[in-house]
């Protein structure tokens, strides 16, 4: 006999440490995927979890922690794409492109390094697909630090970031420094993307950061209320995540339980579904002020 | 409004004002200027640097020679005394962005900072929100505004910060006729409540012969401004175009046309597209 939720749950270190992460990298990454999502730079994000995972790998077959490697690799991937062209819109792509290209050639070198050279089998899993319960306490300290900052980062410049990310031209007339609140979006989604790979792994990072987000902005009435939101759905993902993982060890004997990063990414999605019939709804109601119609139809059939 | 006397400056002085792209030279030597209350036309057909000159004006546009002055002060790049309107703003029906955040980022964004918008700023956004018009759809997502709702929220946001100019760029391209009218009649308004002058660009000028008071009117990188009357007539526009133009003036619509057998691509208003 066995319940869902085990009475060892909480008092099991690992299973602690992973509630304690998951929750700072969800939140990180829910406030910076709303702004990510509204400046339609998703790619760059995930361009950034390619380099991320450049770096993960390399940080392992030099056996330095997982958490700088990740963080490295993609503040290097975001200083790259700044160099070659990212805030340019027509660039954009490009600068992504030619960055993710190149990360995912070093990251083969390095997986194949890890899983040859050093005979770690369990690299290649861990970097692209993470291991939260393996995660150990001391990196939790560094987590909170990076994941804080880029939080406070984010507060501070909420609303030169947000006209921005409407129109640039609008921005810059209003004396909003533009290319900096740019560089500095970059840093902050970096480091999200750095500390979300070590959470649920490098490929996986995107799906938290543009999940909740995406689920979020298809609801909220507005942006500050879409991030608070995001936070929710991420955190609510990522601990039913851990649950279920940790849940899933008595499902089948013979197995070791089934990824964590698995179980988050599906409920992000599962999140993201059923928030279209919120949207099909609100849809309706707009179409019904007699004003709107036009536009918002055309809006549709773009 | 009533035109300044001698004492205070214009609201804006070009002098001189040249831009080239690479080899090709957009503005040539251009020379005007505006006064306080003022509604202003800037004319001219599509690529002949309408924009450009708005860019030149906010300082987001280097310019080679010429120098511009705002309130008799030399242009400095964060200048609160301008609000701008720009051309083809693109707003995404897919974020959540009700019209009065976007008029409250008016007063704020170009501020970094944890502070909360105070009582006073709030009823400053109702406040314009009313004077342009906009109180009925404050509260609906600006992407999924009507053309001519989403330029009045655009209005707002611009007026907000209460400057001494504002430049739109073709505000009226791509709206109905209805929508036409609605917003040159709130530019008026809007003009002389708030003793804010205007400039305003458009390749077609019909719409603005009502409100207009002074007209800038741009063709070879080159501007010939003063009074509709001034301006608008054979001599002044063939010497602009540099071949001969007639001015016609018909049910109190004036068209451009040129002689047939010469170029009319530079021609703003062709009478075949005019007549209705
Ligand atoms: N950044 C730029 N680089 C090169 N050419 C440009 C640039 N911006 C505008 N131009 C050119 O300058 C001319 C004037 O453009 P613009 O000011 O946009 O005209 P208008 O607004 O009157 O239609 C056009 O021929 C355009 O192609
Ligand atoms: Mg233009």
């Amino acid at each position: 006999m066995h319940f869902f939720l085990e009475p060892g749950f909480f008092s099991n270190a690992p299973v602690r440490t992973a509630l304690l992460l998951g929750a700072v990298v969800a939140a990180v990454s829910a406030v910076v995927g709303v702004i990510t999502v509204v400046r339609s730079q998703s790619f760059a994000g995930h361009a950034l979890t390619d380099v991320a995972t450049a770096g993960g790998s390399g940080a392992y077959y030099l056996g330095v922690g997982a958490l700088w490697g990740f963080l490295g690799g993609s503040l290097a991937g975001a200083g790259a794409m700044e160099l070659i062209g990212v805030q340019r819109v027509r660039r954009r792509d490009l600068a992504t492109g030619i960055v993710l290209g190149a990360a995912t050639g070093l990251s083969a070198l390095f997986l194949y390094l890890d899983t040859t050279v050093k005979a770690t089998t369990g690299a290649t899993q861990q970097i692209l697909f993470g291991s939260i319960f393996s995660v150990s306490s001391s990196t939790i300290p560094y987590v909170a630090i990076f994941g804080g900052l880029v939080v406070l980062m984010m507060a501070i410049m909420r609303r030169p970031l947000l006209l921005t990310s409407l129109s640039s031209e609008i921005a810059s007339s209003q004396g909003v420094r533009v290319r900096m609140v740019g560089v500095l979006f970059m840093f902050c989604l970096a480091v999200s993307v750095g500390l979300s790979s070590i959470a649920i792994g490098s490929i996986l990072s995107t799906a938290l950061l543009i999940g909740p987000a995406a689920t979020a902005l298809r609801v909220a009435r507005s942006i500050a209320a879409a991030t608070f939101l995001a936070i929710g759905l991420g955190i609510i993902s990522t601990w039913l995540g851990i649950l279920l993982a940790y849940d899933s060890f008595y499902w089948d004997p013979s197995s070791q339980g089934l990824p964590v990063s698995f179980f988050i990414v599906a409920i992000c999605f599962v999140f993201y579904v059923f928030s279209g019939i919120a949207l099909s709804r609100r849809r309706a109601q707009e179409t019904r002020r007699p004003v709107a119609t036009d536009s918002a139809l055309s809006a549709e059939g773009r | 409004m009533s035109i300044d006397g001698k004492g205070t400056p214009p609201v804006l002085e070009v002098d001189g004002v040249s831009v080239s792209f690479g080899s090709r030279n957009i503005l040539h030597n251009v020379s005007f200027e505006l006064r306080a209350g003022e509604f202003t036309g800037l004319i001219g057909s599509n690529g002949v640097g309408k924009t450009t000159l708005l860019r030149v004006i906010l300082g987001l546009q280097p310019i080679s020679t010429g120098s511009v002055r705002v309130l008799g002060a030399p242009l400095s790049k964060r200048s609160r005394a301008l609000g701008y309107v720009p051309q083809k703003v693109l707003l995404d029906p897919d974020v959540p962005m009700r019209a009065r955040d976007l008029v409250a980022l008016g007063l704020d964004a170009h501020k970094f900072g944890f502070s909360r918008r105070s009582a006073t700023e709030r009823e400053k956004v109702e406040e314009i929100l009313v004077a342009v018009d906009a109180e009925s759809f404050a509260d609906a997502r600006i992407g999924s505004l009507s053309g001519g709702e989403q330029q009045r929220v655009l209005i707002a946001h611009a007026l907000i910060s209460s400057p001494k100019l504002l430049l739109l760029d073709e505000p009226l391209a791509n709206l109905d006729p209805g929508s036409v009218q609605e917003v040159v009649a709130l530019l008026h308004r809007v003009a002389k409540d708030h003793g804010v002058s205007i400039l305003l660009s458009a390749h077609e000028m019909n719409a603005l012969l009502p409100v207009m008071d002074r007209i800038v009117y741009v063709s070879n990188g080159r501007v010939a401004s003063g009074t509709t009357d001034e301006v608008v007539r054979s001599d002044v526009l063939s010497e602009l175009y540099g071949h001969h133009v007639d001015v016609i003036q018909l049910h109190g619509r004036i068209f451009v046309v040129a002689e047939p057998g010469t170029s009319a691509e530079d021609v703003p208003e062709h009478p075949r597209y005019q007549v209705d």
